[in-house]
């Protein structure tokens, strides 16, 4: 089997900041130390200087897939694969594949790529890190929905950070550079204010330099476990986002259960078994490790569990106010609170758009 | 922290904004750009000669005021179409030639290195004063630092790299420009090796990965001063939480010392802030109050910065601190913990109920 190749991601907040030229010119870098160089995958946005980054650049033709009554585009990975060369630059590294691709997402393209022994070279912002969905709604009022596990990202060899101040970008998107005139306006309500900028920006660089100390960090702090309570409640998901970050952060390990009587979700009614699968799916997908334990009391099954596997703290989602409700009640919070002597319990406070 | 970035009052605002204003009526002052890199060779050079021909390209008249004397090979094509304003020879040493800038005034100068001392018998003692004088005289400037002559960052930068920085440009210098860019790169990986090189090599890493961490960490805290400026200035009251900010509330029977042991750890691998509070009681028993003066003393052991809040209803008085100051996440003790009292009605289940954005974390008494 051939050495997994190396990934290097190009980190940027927003569209225009540089991230493909950055990725091009090290291409072209590369290339002019004789190394093996393909484009595996190249957005070019009608930009000219990025463009002009591509010259001598040998590109791998993109495949169609056909979707409904149209042709799409989407990357050739066996074609990557068949010609194998050293390195291979991969474009939008978050991107969805169009229905009926072999694969979902782009990075799990990549995947395959690295499985083959090709280094690759990518782009991402920091808005489709799973994690932070919740800030990035919180920032911009936009809901991410192409995202990408944290642990894609930490098992890159690299995250560089590309920079560019926020009134720079504003300046190009004024000028034309990044968007055509016309997309210009519309991504100037969204992503483009000048506030939403700093903090992405902000949130790119404390992550790259996160990033940096995970990478030289050797012996994580194994002595903190972070629990997580899955329930039916819609916001079961950003507690888990928020858990998974803390545990990255601080090294620990994570686990994520649903507590039921009958020790499966059978007993559950249809709409809350789904969202309870849905939720300890998601959980799975962020290297989470899940249970669904049996018994009749949420919070003491859940601290009892806590206990016997050294859990040092518990996390949930507010409870609610209503007492009968099904999902996670102000009682249990409490029982949860008067049980869990011994362990920090957090709870995730739900994050809402900054009004602007 | 690596530095404290200190919040503004509302009257150094005013003031700030008056003088801008003053400022802008006499004469316009120089826009100033900054690039920031953690090591020499991560490319600052080539990214401000290349914004260099950008803005020659765009129209504006650029020169070179100062540029290393040895420059890597990719910046020489570059730095050839620029006309460069030669160093003046001052003592046997160089400077600036700030006299002939002014006098050439173009719209754009390029500084290149902005931590050196001036020789003695210079218009001034250091590059980055000089830097300050074409500013105002209108000229715009694009320079770059390394982070490692950063002044207030000088101790770090000793510990990682164990050599001794003498020439170094104010924190405040920096934070005072337009904008700061980041250069960043991943230290260049070196060929196959012998053990005992790879031992030196793998110490070289880590040496410029804590430098590239600080780098990045620095140039987080300009920004997240920028955005506090930006929202403060526009009256925009909510935080946006791309800053972990720790409260950690003190009251008599809290566990503190575990408290600030997870807190610290916390920020320190988020690289937020931390800041220990308590709301005075008017009518505390001697018992309590000694209990409280135990915790007091463990904060400030531990470095804190402890805030004093007033107020009849301890929960309000904690939300307003923390709304004020972007807190993130909220440590508190729990004496419902015994299991007896209710969480409904508690001042904890208000902080849950009306934290928003804010996470409470509920730890052991």
């Amino acid at each position: 089997m051939a050495e997994r190749g190396k990934l290097r991601i190009f980190m940027g907040y927003a569209a225009g900041v540089g991230k493909t030229y950055k990725m091009l010119e090290e291409a072209q870098d590369l290339k002019a130390s004789g190394v093996d160089v393909v484009v595996g995958y190249f957005e070019p946005h009608g930009r000219k200087e990025t463009i002009a980054k591509t010259e001598g650049l040998e590109m791998v033709p993109r495949k169609n897939v056909q979707y409904r009554d149209s042709l799409f585009e989407e990357m050739d990975t066996d074609a990557i694969v068949a010609r194998h060369p050293q390195v291979c630059v991969v474009d939008e590294f978050p991107h969805t594949n169009v229905p009926g691709s072999e694969r979902d997402k782009r990075w799990e393209d990549v995947e395959v790529l690295l499985a083959a022994g090709i280094d690759v070279l990518t782009t991402m912002n920091i808005q489709h890190l799973e994690s932070l969905n919740d800030h990035i709604w919180q920032i911009s009022g936009i809901r991410v929905r192409e995202t990408i596990p944290d642990w894609v990202v930490q098992q890159a060899d690299d995250v560089v950070m590309v920079d560019l101040t926020p009134r720079a970008l504003l300046n190009r998107l004024q000028r034309g550079v990044v968007y055509e005139r016309q997309k210009a306006e519309l991504a100037l309500q969204n992503f483009f204010r000048e506030q939403t900028l700093v903090a992405l920006r902000e949130l790119a660089l404390r992550q790259a330099a996160h990033e940096v100390e995970h990478r030289m960090v050797d012996a994580p702090h194994k002595h903190h476990k972070i629990l997580v309570l899955v329930t039916a409640d819609p916001k079961t998901a950003m507690v888990i986002r928020r858990a998974k970050r803390v545990s990255d952060f601080l090294g620990a390990e994570c686990f994520a259960v649903t507590v039921q009587p009958t020790g499966d979700l059978s007993g559950l009614p249809v709409a809350d078994r789904e969202a309870v699968e849905r939720h300890l799916n998601f959980a799975r997908n962020l290297h989470i490790e899940t249970r669904v334990l049996e018994g009749d009391d949420v919070a003491a099954t859940l601290v009892d569990f806590g206990r016997r596997n050294q859990v040092t703290q518990i996390f949930l989602t507010r409870p609610h106010r209503k007492a009968w409700s099904p999902v996670f009640s102000r009682d249990a919070a409490q029982r949860v609170l008067g049980l869990a002597k011994d362990m920090l319990i957090v709870i995730v406070s739900d994050r809402e758009p900054v009004s602007q | 922290m690596p530095a404290e970035i200190r919040r503004k009052t509302p009257e150094e605002y005013l003031r700030e904004c008056q003088a801008e204003e003053e400022a802008t009526a006499t004469q316009k002052k120089g826009h100033l750009k900054i690039f920031l890199g953690y090591a020499s060779g991560v490319g600052k050079s080539y990214r401000m000669l290349d914004e260099a021909r950008r803005r020659r390209e765009r129209g504006q008249d650029v020169v070179v005021g100062a540029m290393q004397s040895q420059v890597p090979e990719e910046v020489e094509p570059l730095l050839r179409k620029l006309q460069v304003v030669p160093l003046k020879v001052v003592n046997g040493g160089t400077a600036i030639d700030v006299d002939a800038l002014v006098l050439r005034h173009p719209a754009v100068c390029i500084i290149d290195g902005l931590a050196y001392d001036n020789p003695p018998g210079s218009r001034n003692p250091t590059r980055w004063q000089d830097v300050k004088d074409l500013l105002e005289a209108g000229i715009n400037v694009v320079a770059s630092i390394n982070i490692q002559y950063v002044d207030e960052l000088r101790e770090r930068v000793e510990a990682i790299t164990g050599k001794h920085v003498d020439q170094t440009v104010p924190l405040s210098f920096i934070q005072s420009a337009d904008e700061v860019e980041i250069v960043d790169a991943p230290p260049e990986a070196p060929m196959e090796r012998s053990a005992d090189e790879q031992v030196e090599i793998r110490k070289r890493e880590d040496r410029l990965s804590k430098l590239r961490e600080l780098a990045l960490v620095v140039t987080a805290d300009i920004v997240d001063h920028q955005l506090s400026d930006y929202l403060e200035r526009h009256a925009i009251r909510q935080h946006f939480g791309a800053h972990e900010r720790i409260l950690v509330c003190i009251t008599p029977r809290a566990n503190l010392q575990e408290m600030m042991e997870i807190a610290q750890i916390t920020a320190r691998r988020f690289h937020g802030d931390l800041i220990v509070a308590y709301v005075r009681q008017p009518n505390i028993s001697p018992e309590d109050q000694s209990a409280l003066d135990a915790r007091l003393a463990i904060a400030n052991a531990a470095g804190a910065h402890i805030e004093i809040l007033e107020g009849d209803d301890p929960a309000e008085a904690i939300l307003t601190f923390a709304r004020s100051r972007g807190i993130t996440q909220l440590f508190v003790g729990h004496s419902q913990r015994t299991g007896l009292a209710r969480l409904k009605g508690s001042p904890l289940d208000k902080l849950i109920w009306e934290g928003h954005g804010i996470d409470v974390c509920v730890f052991p008494q």
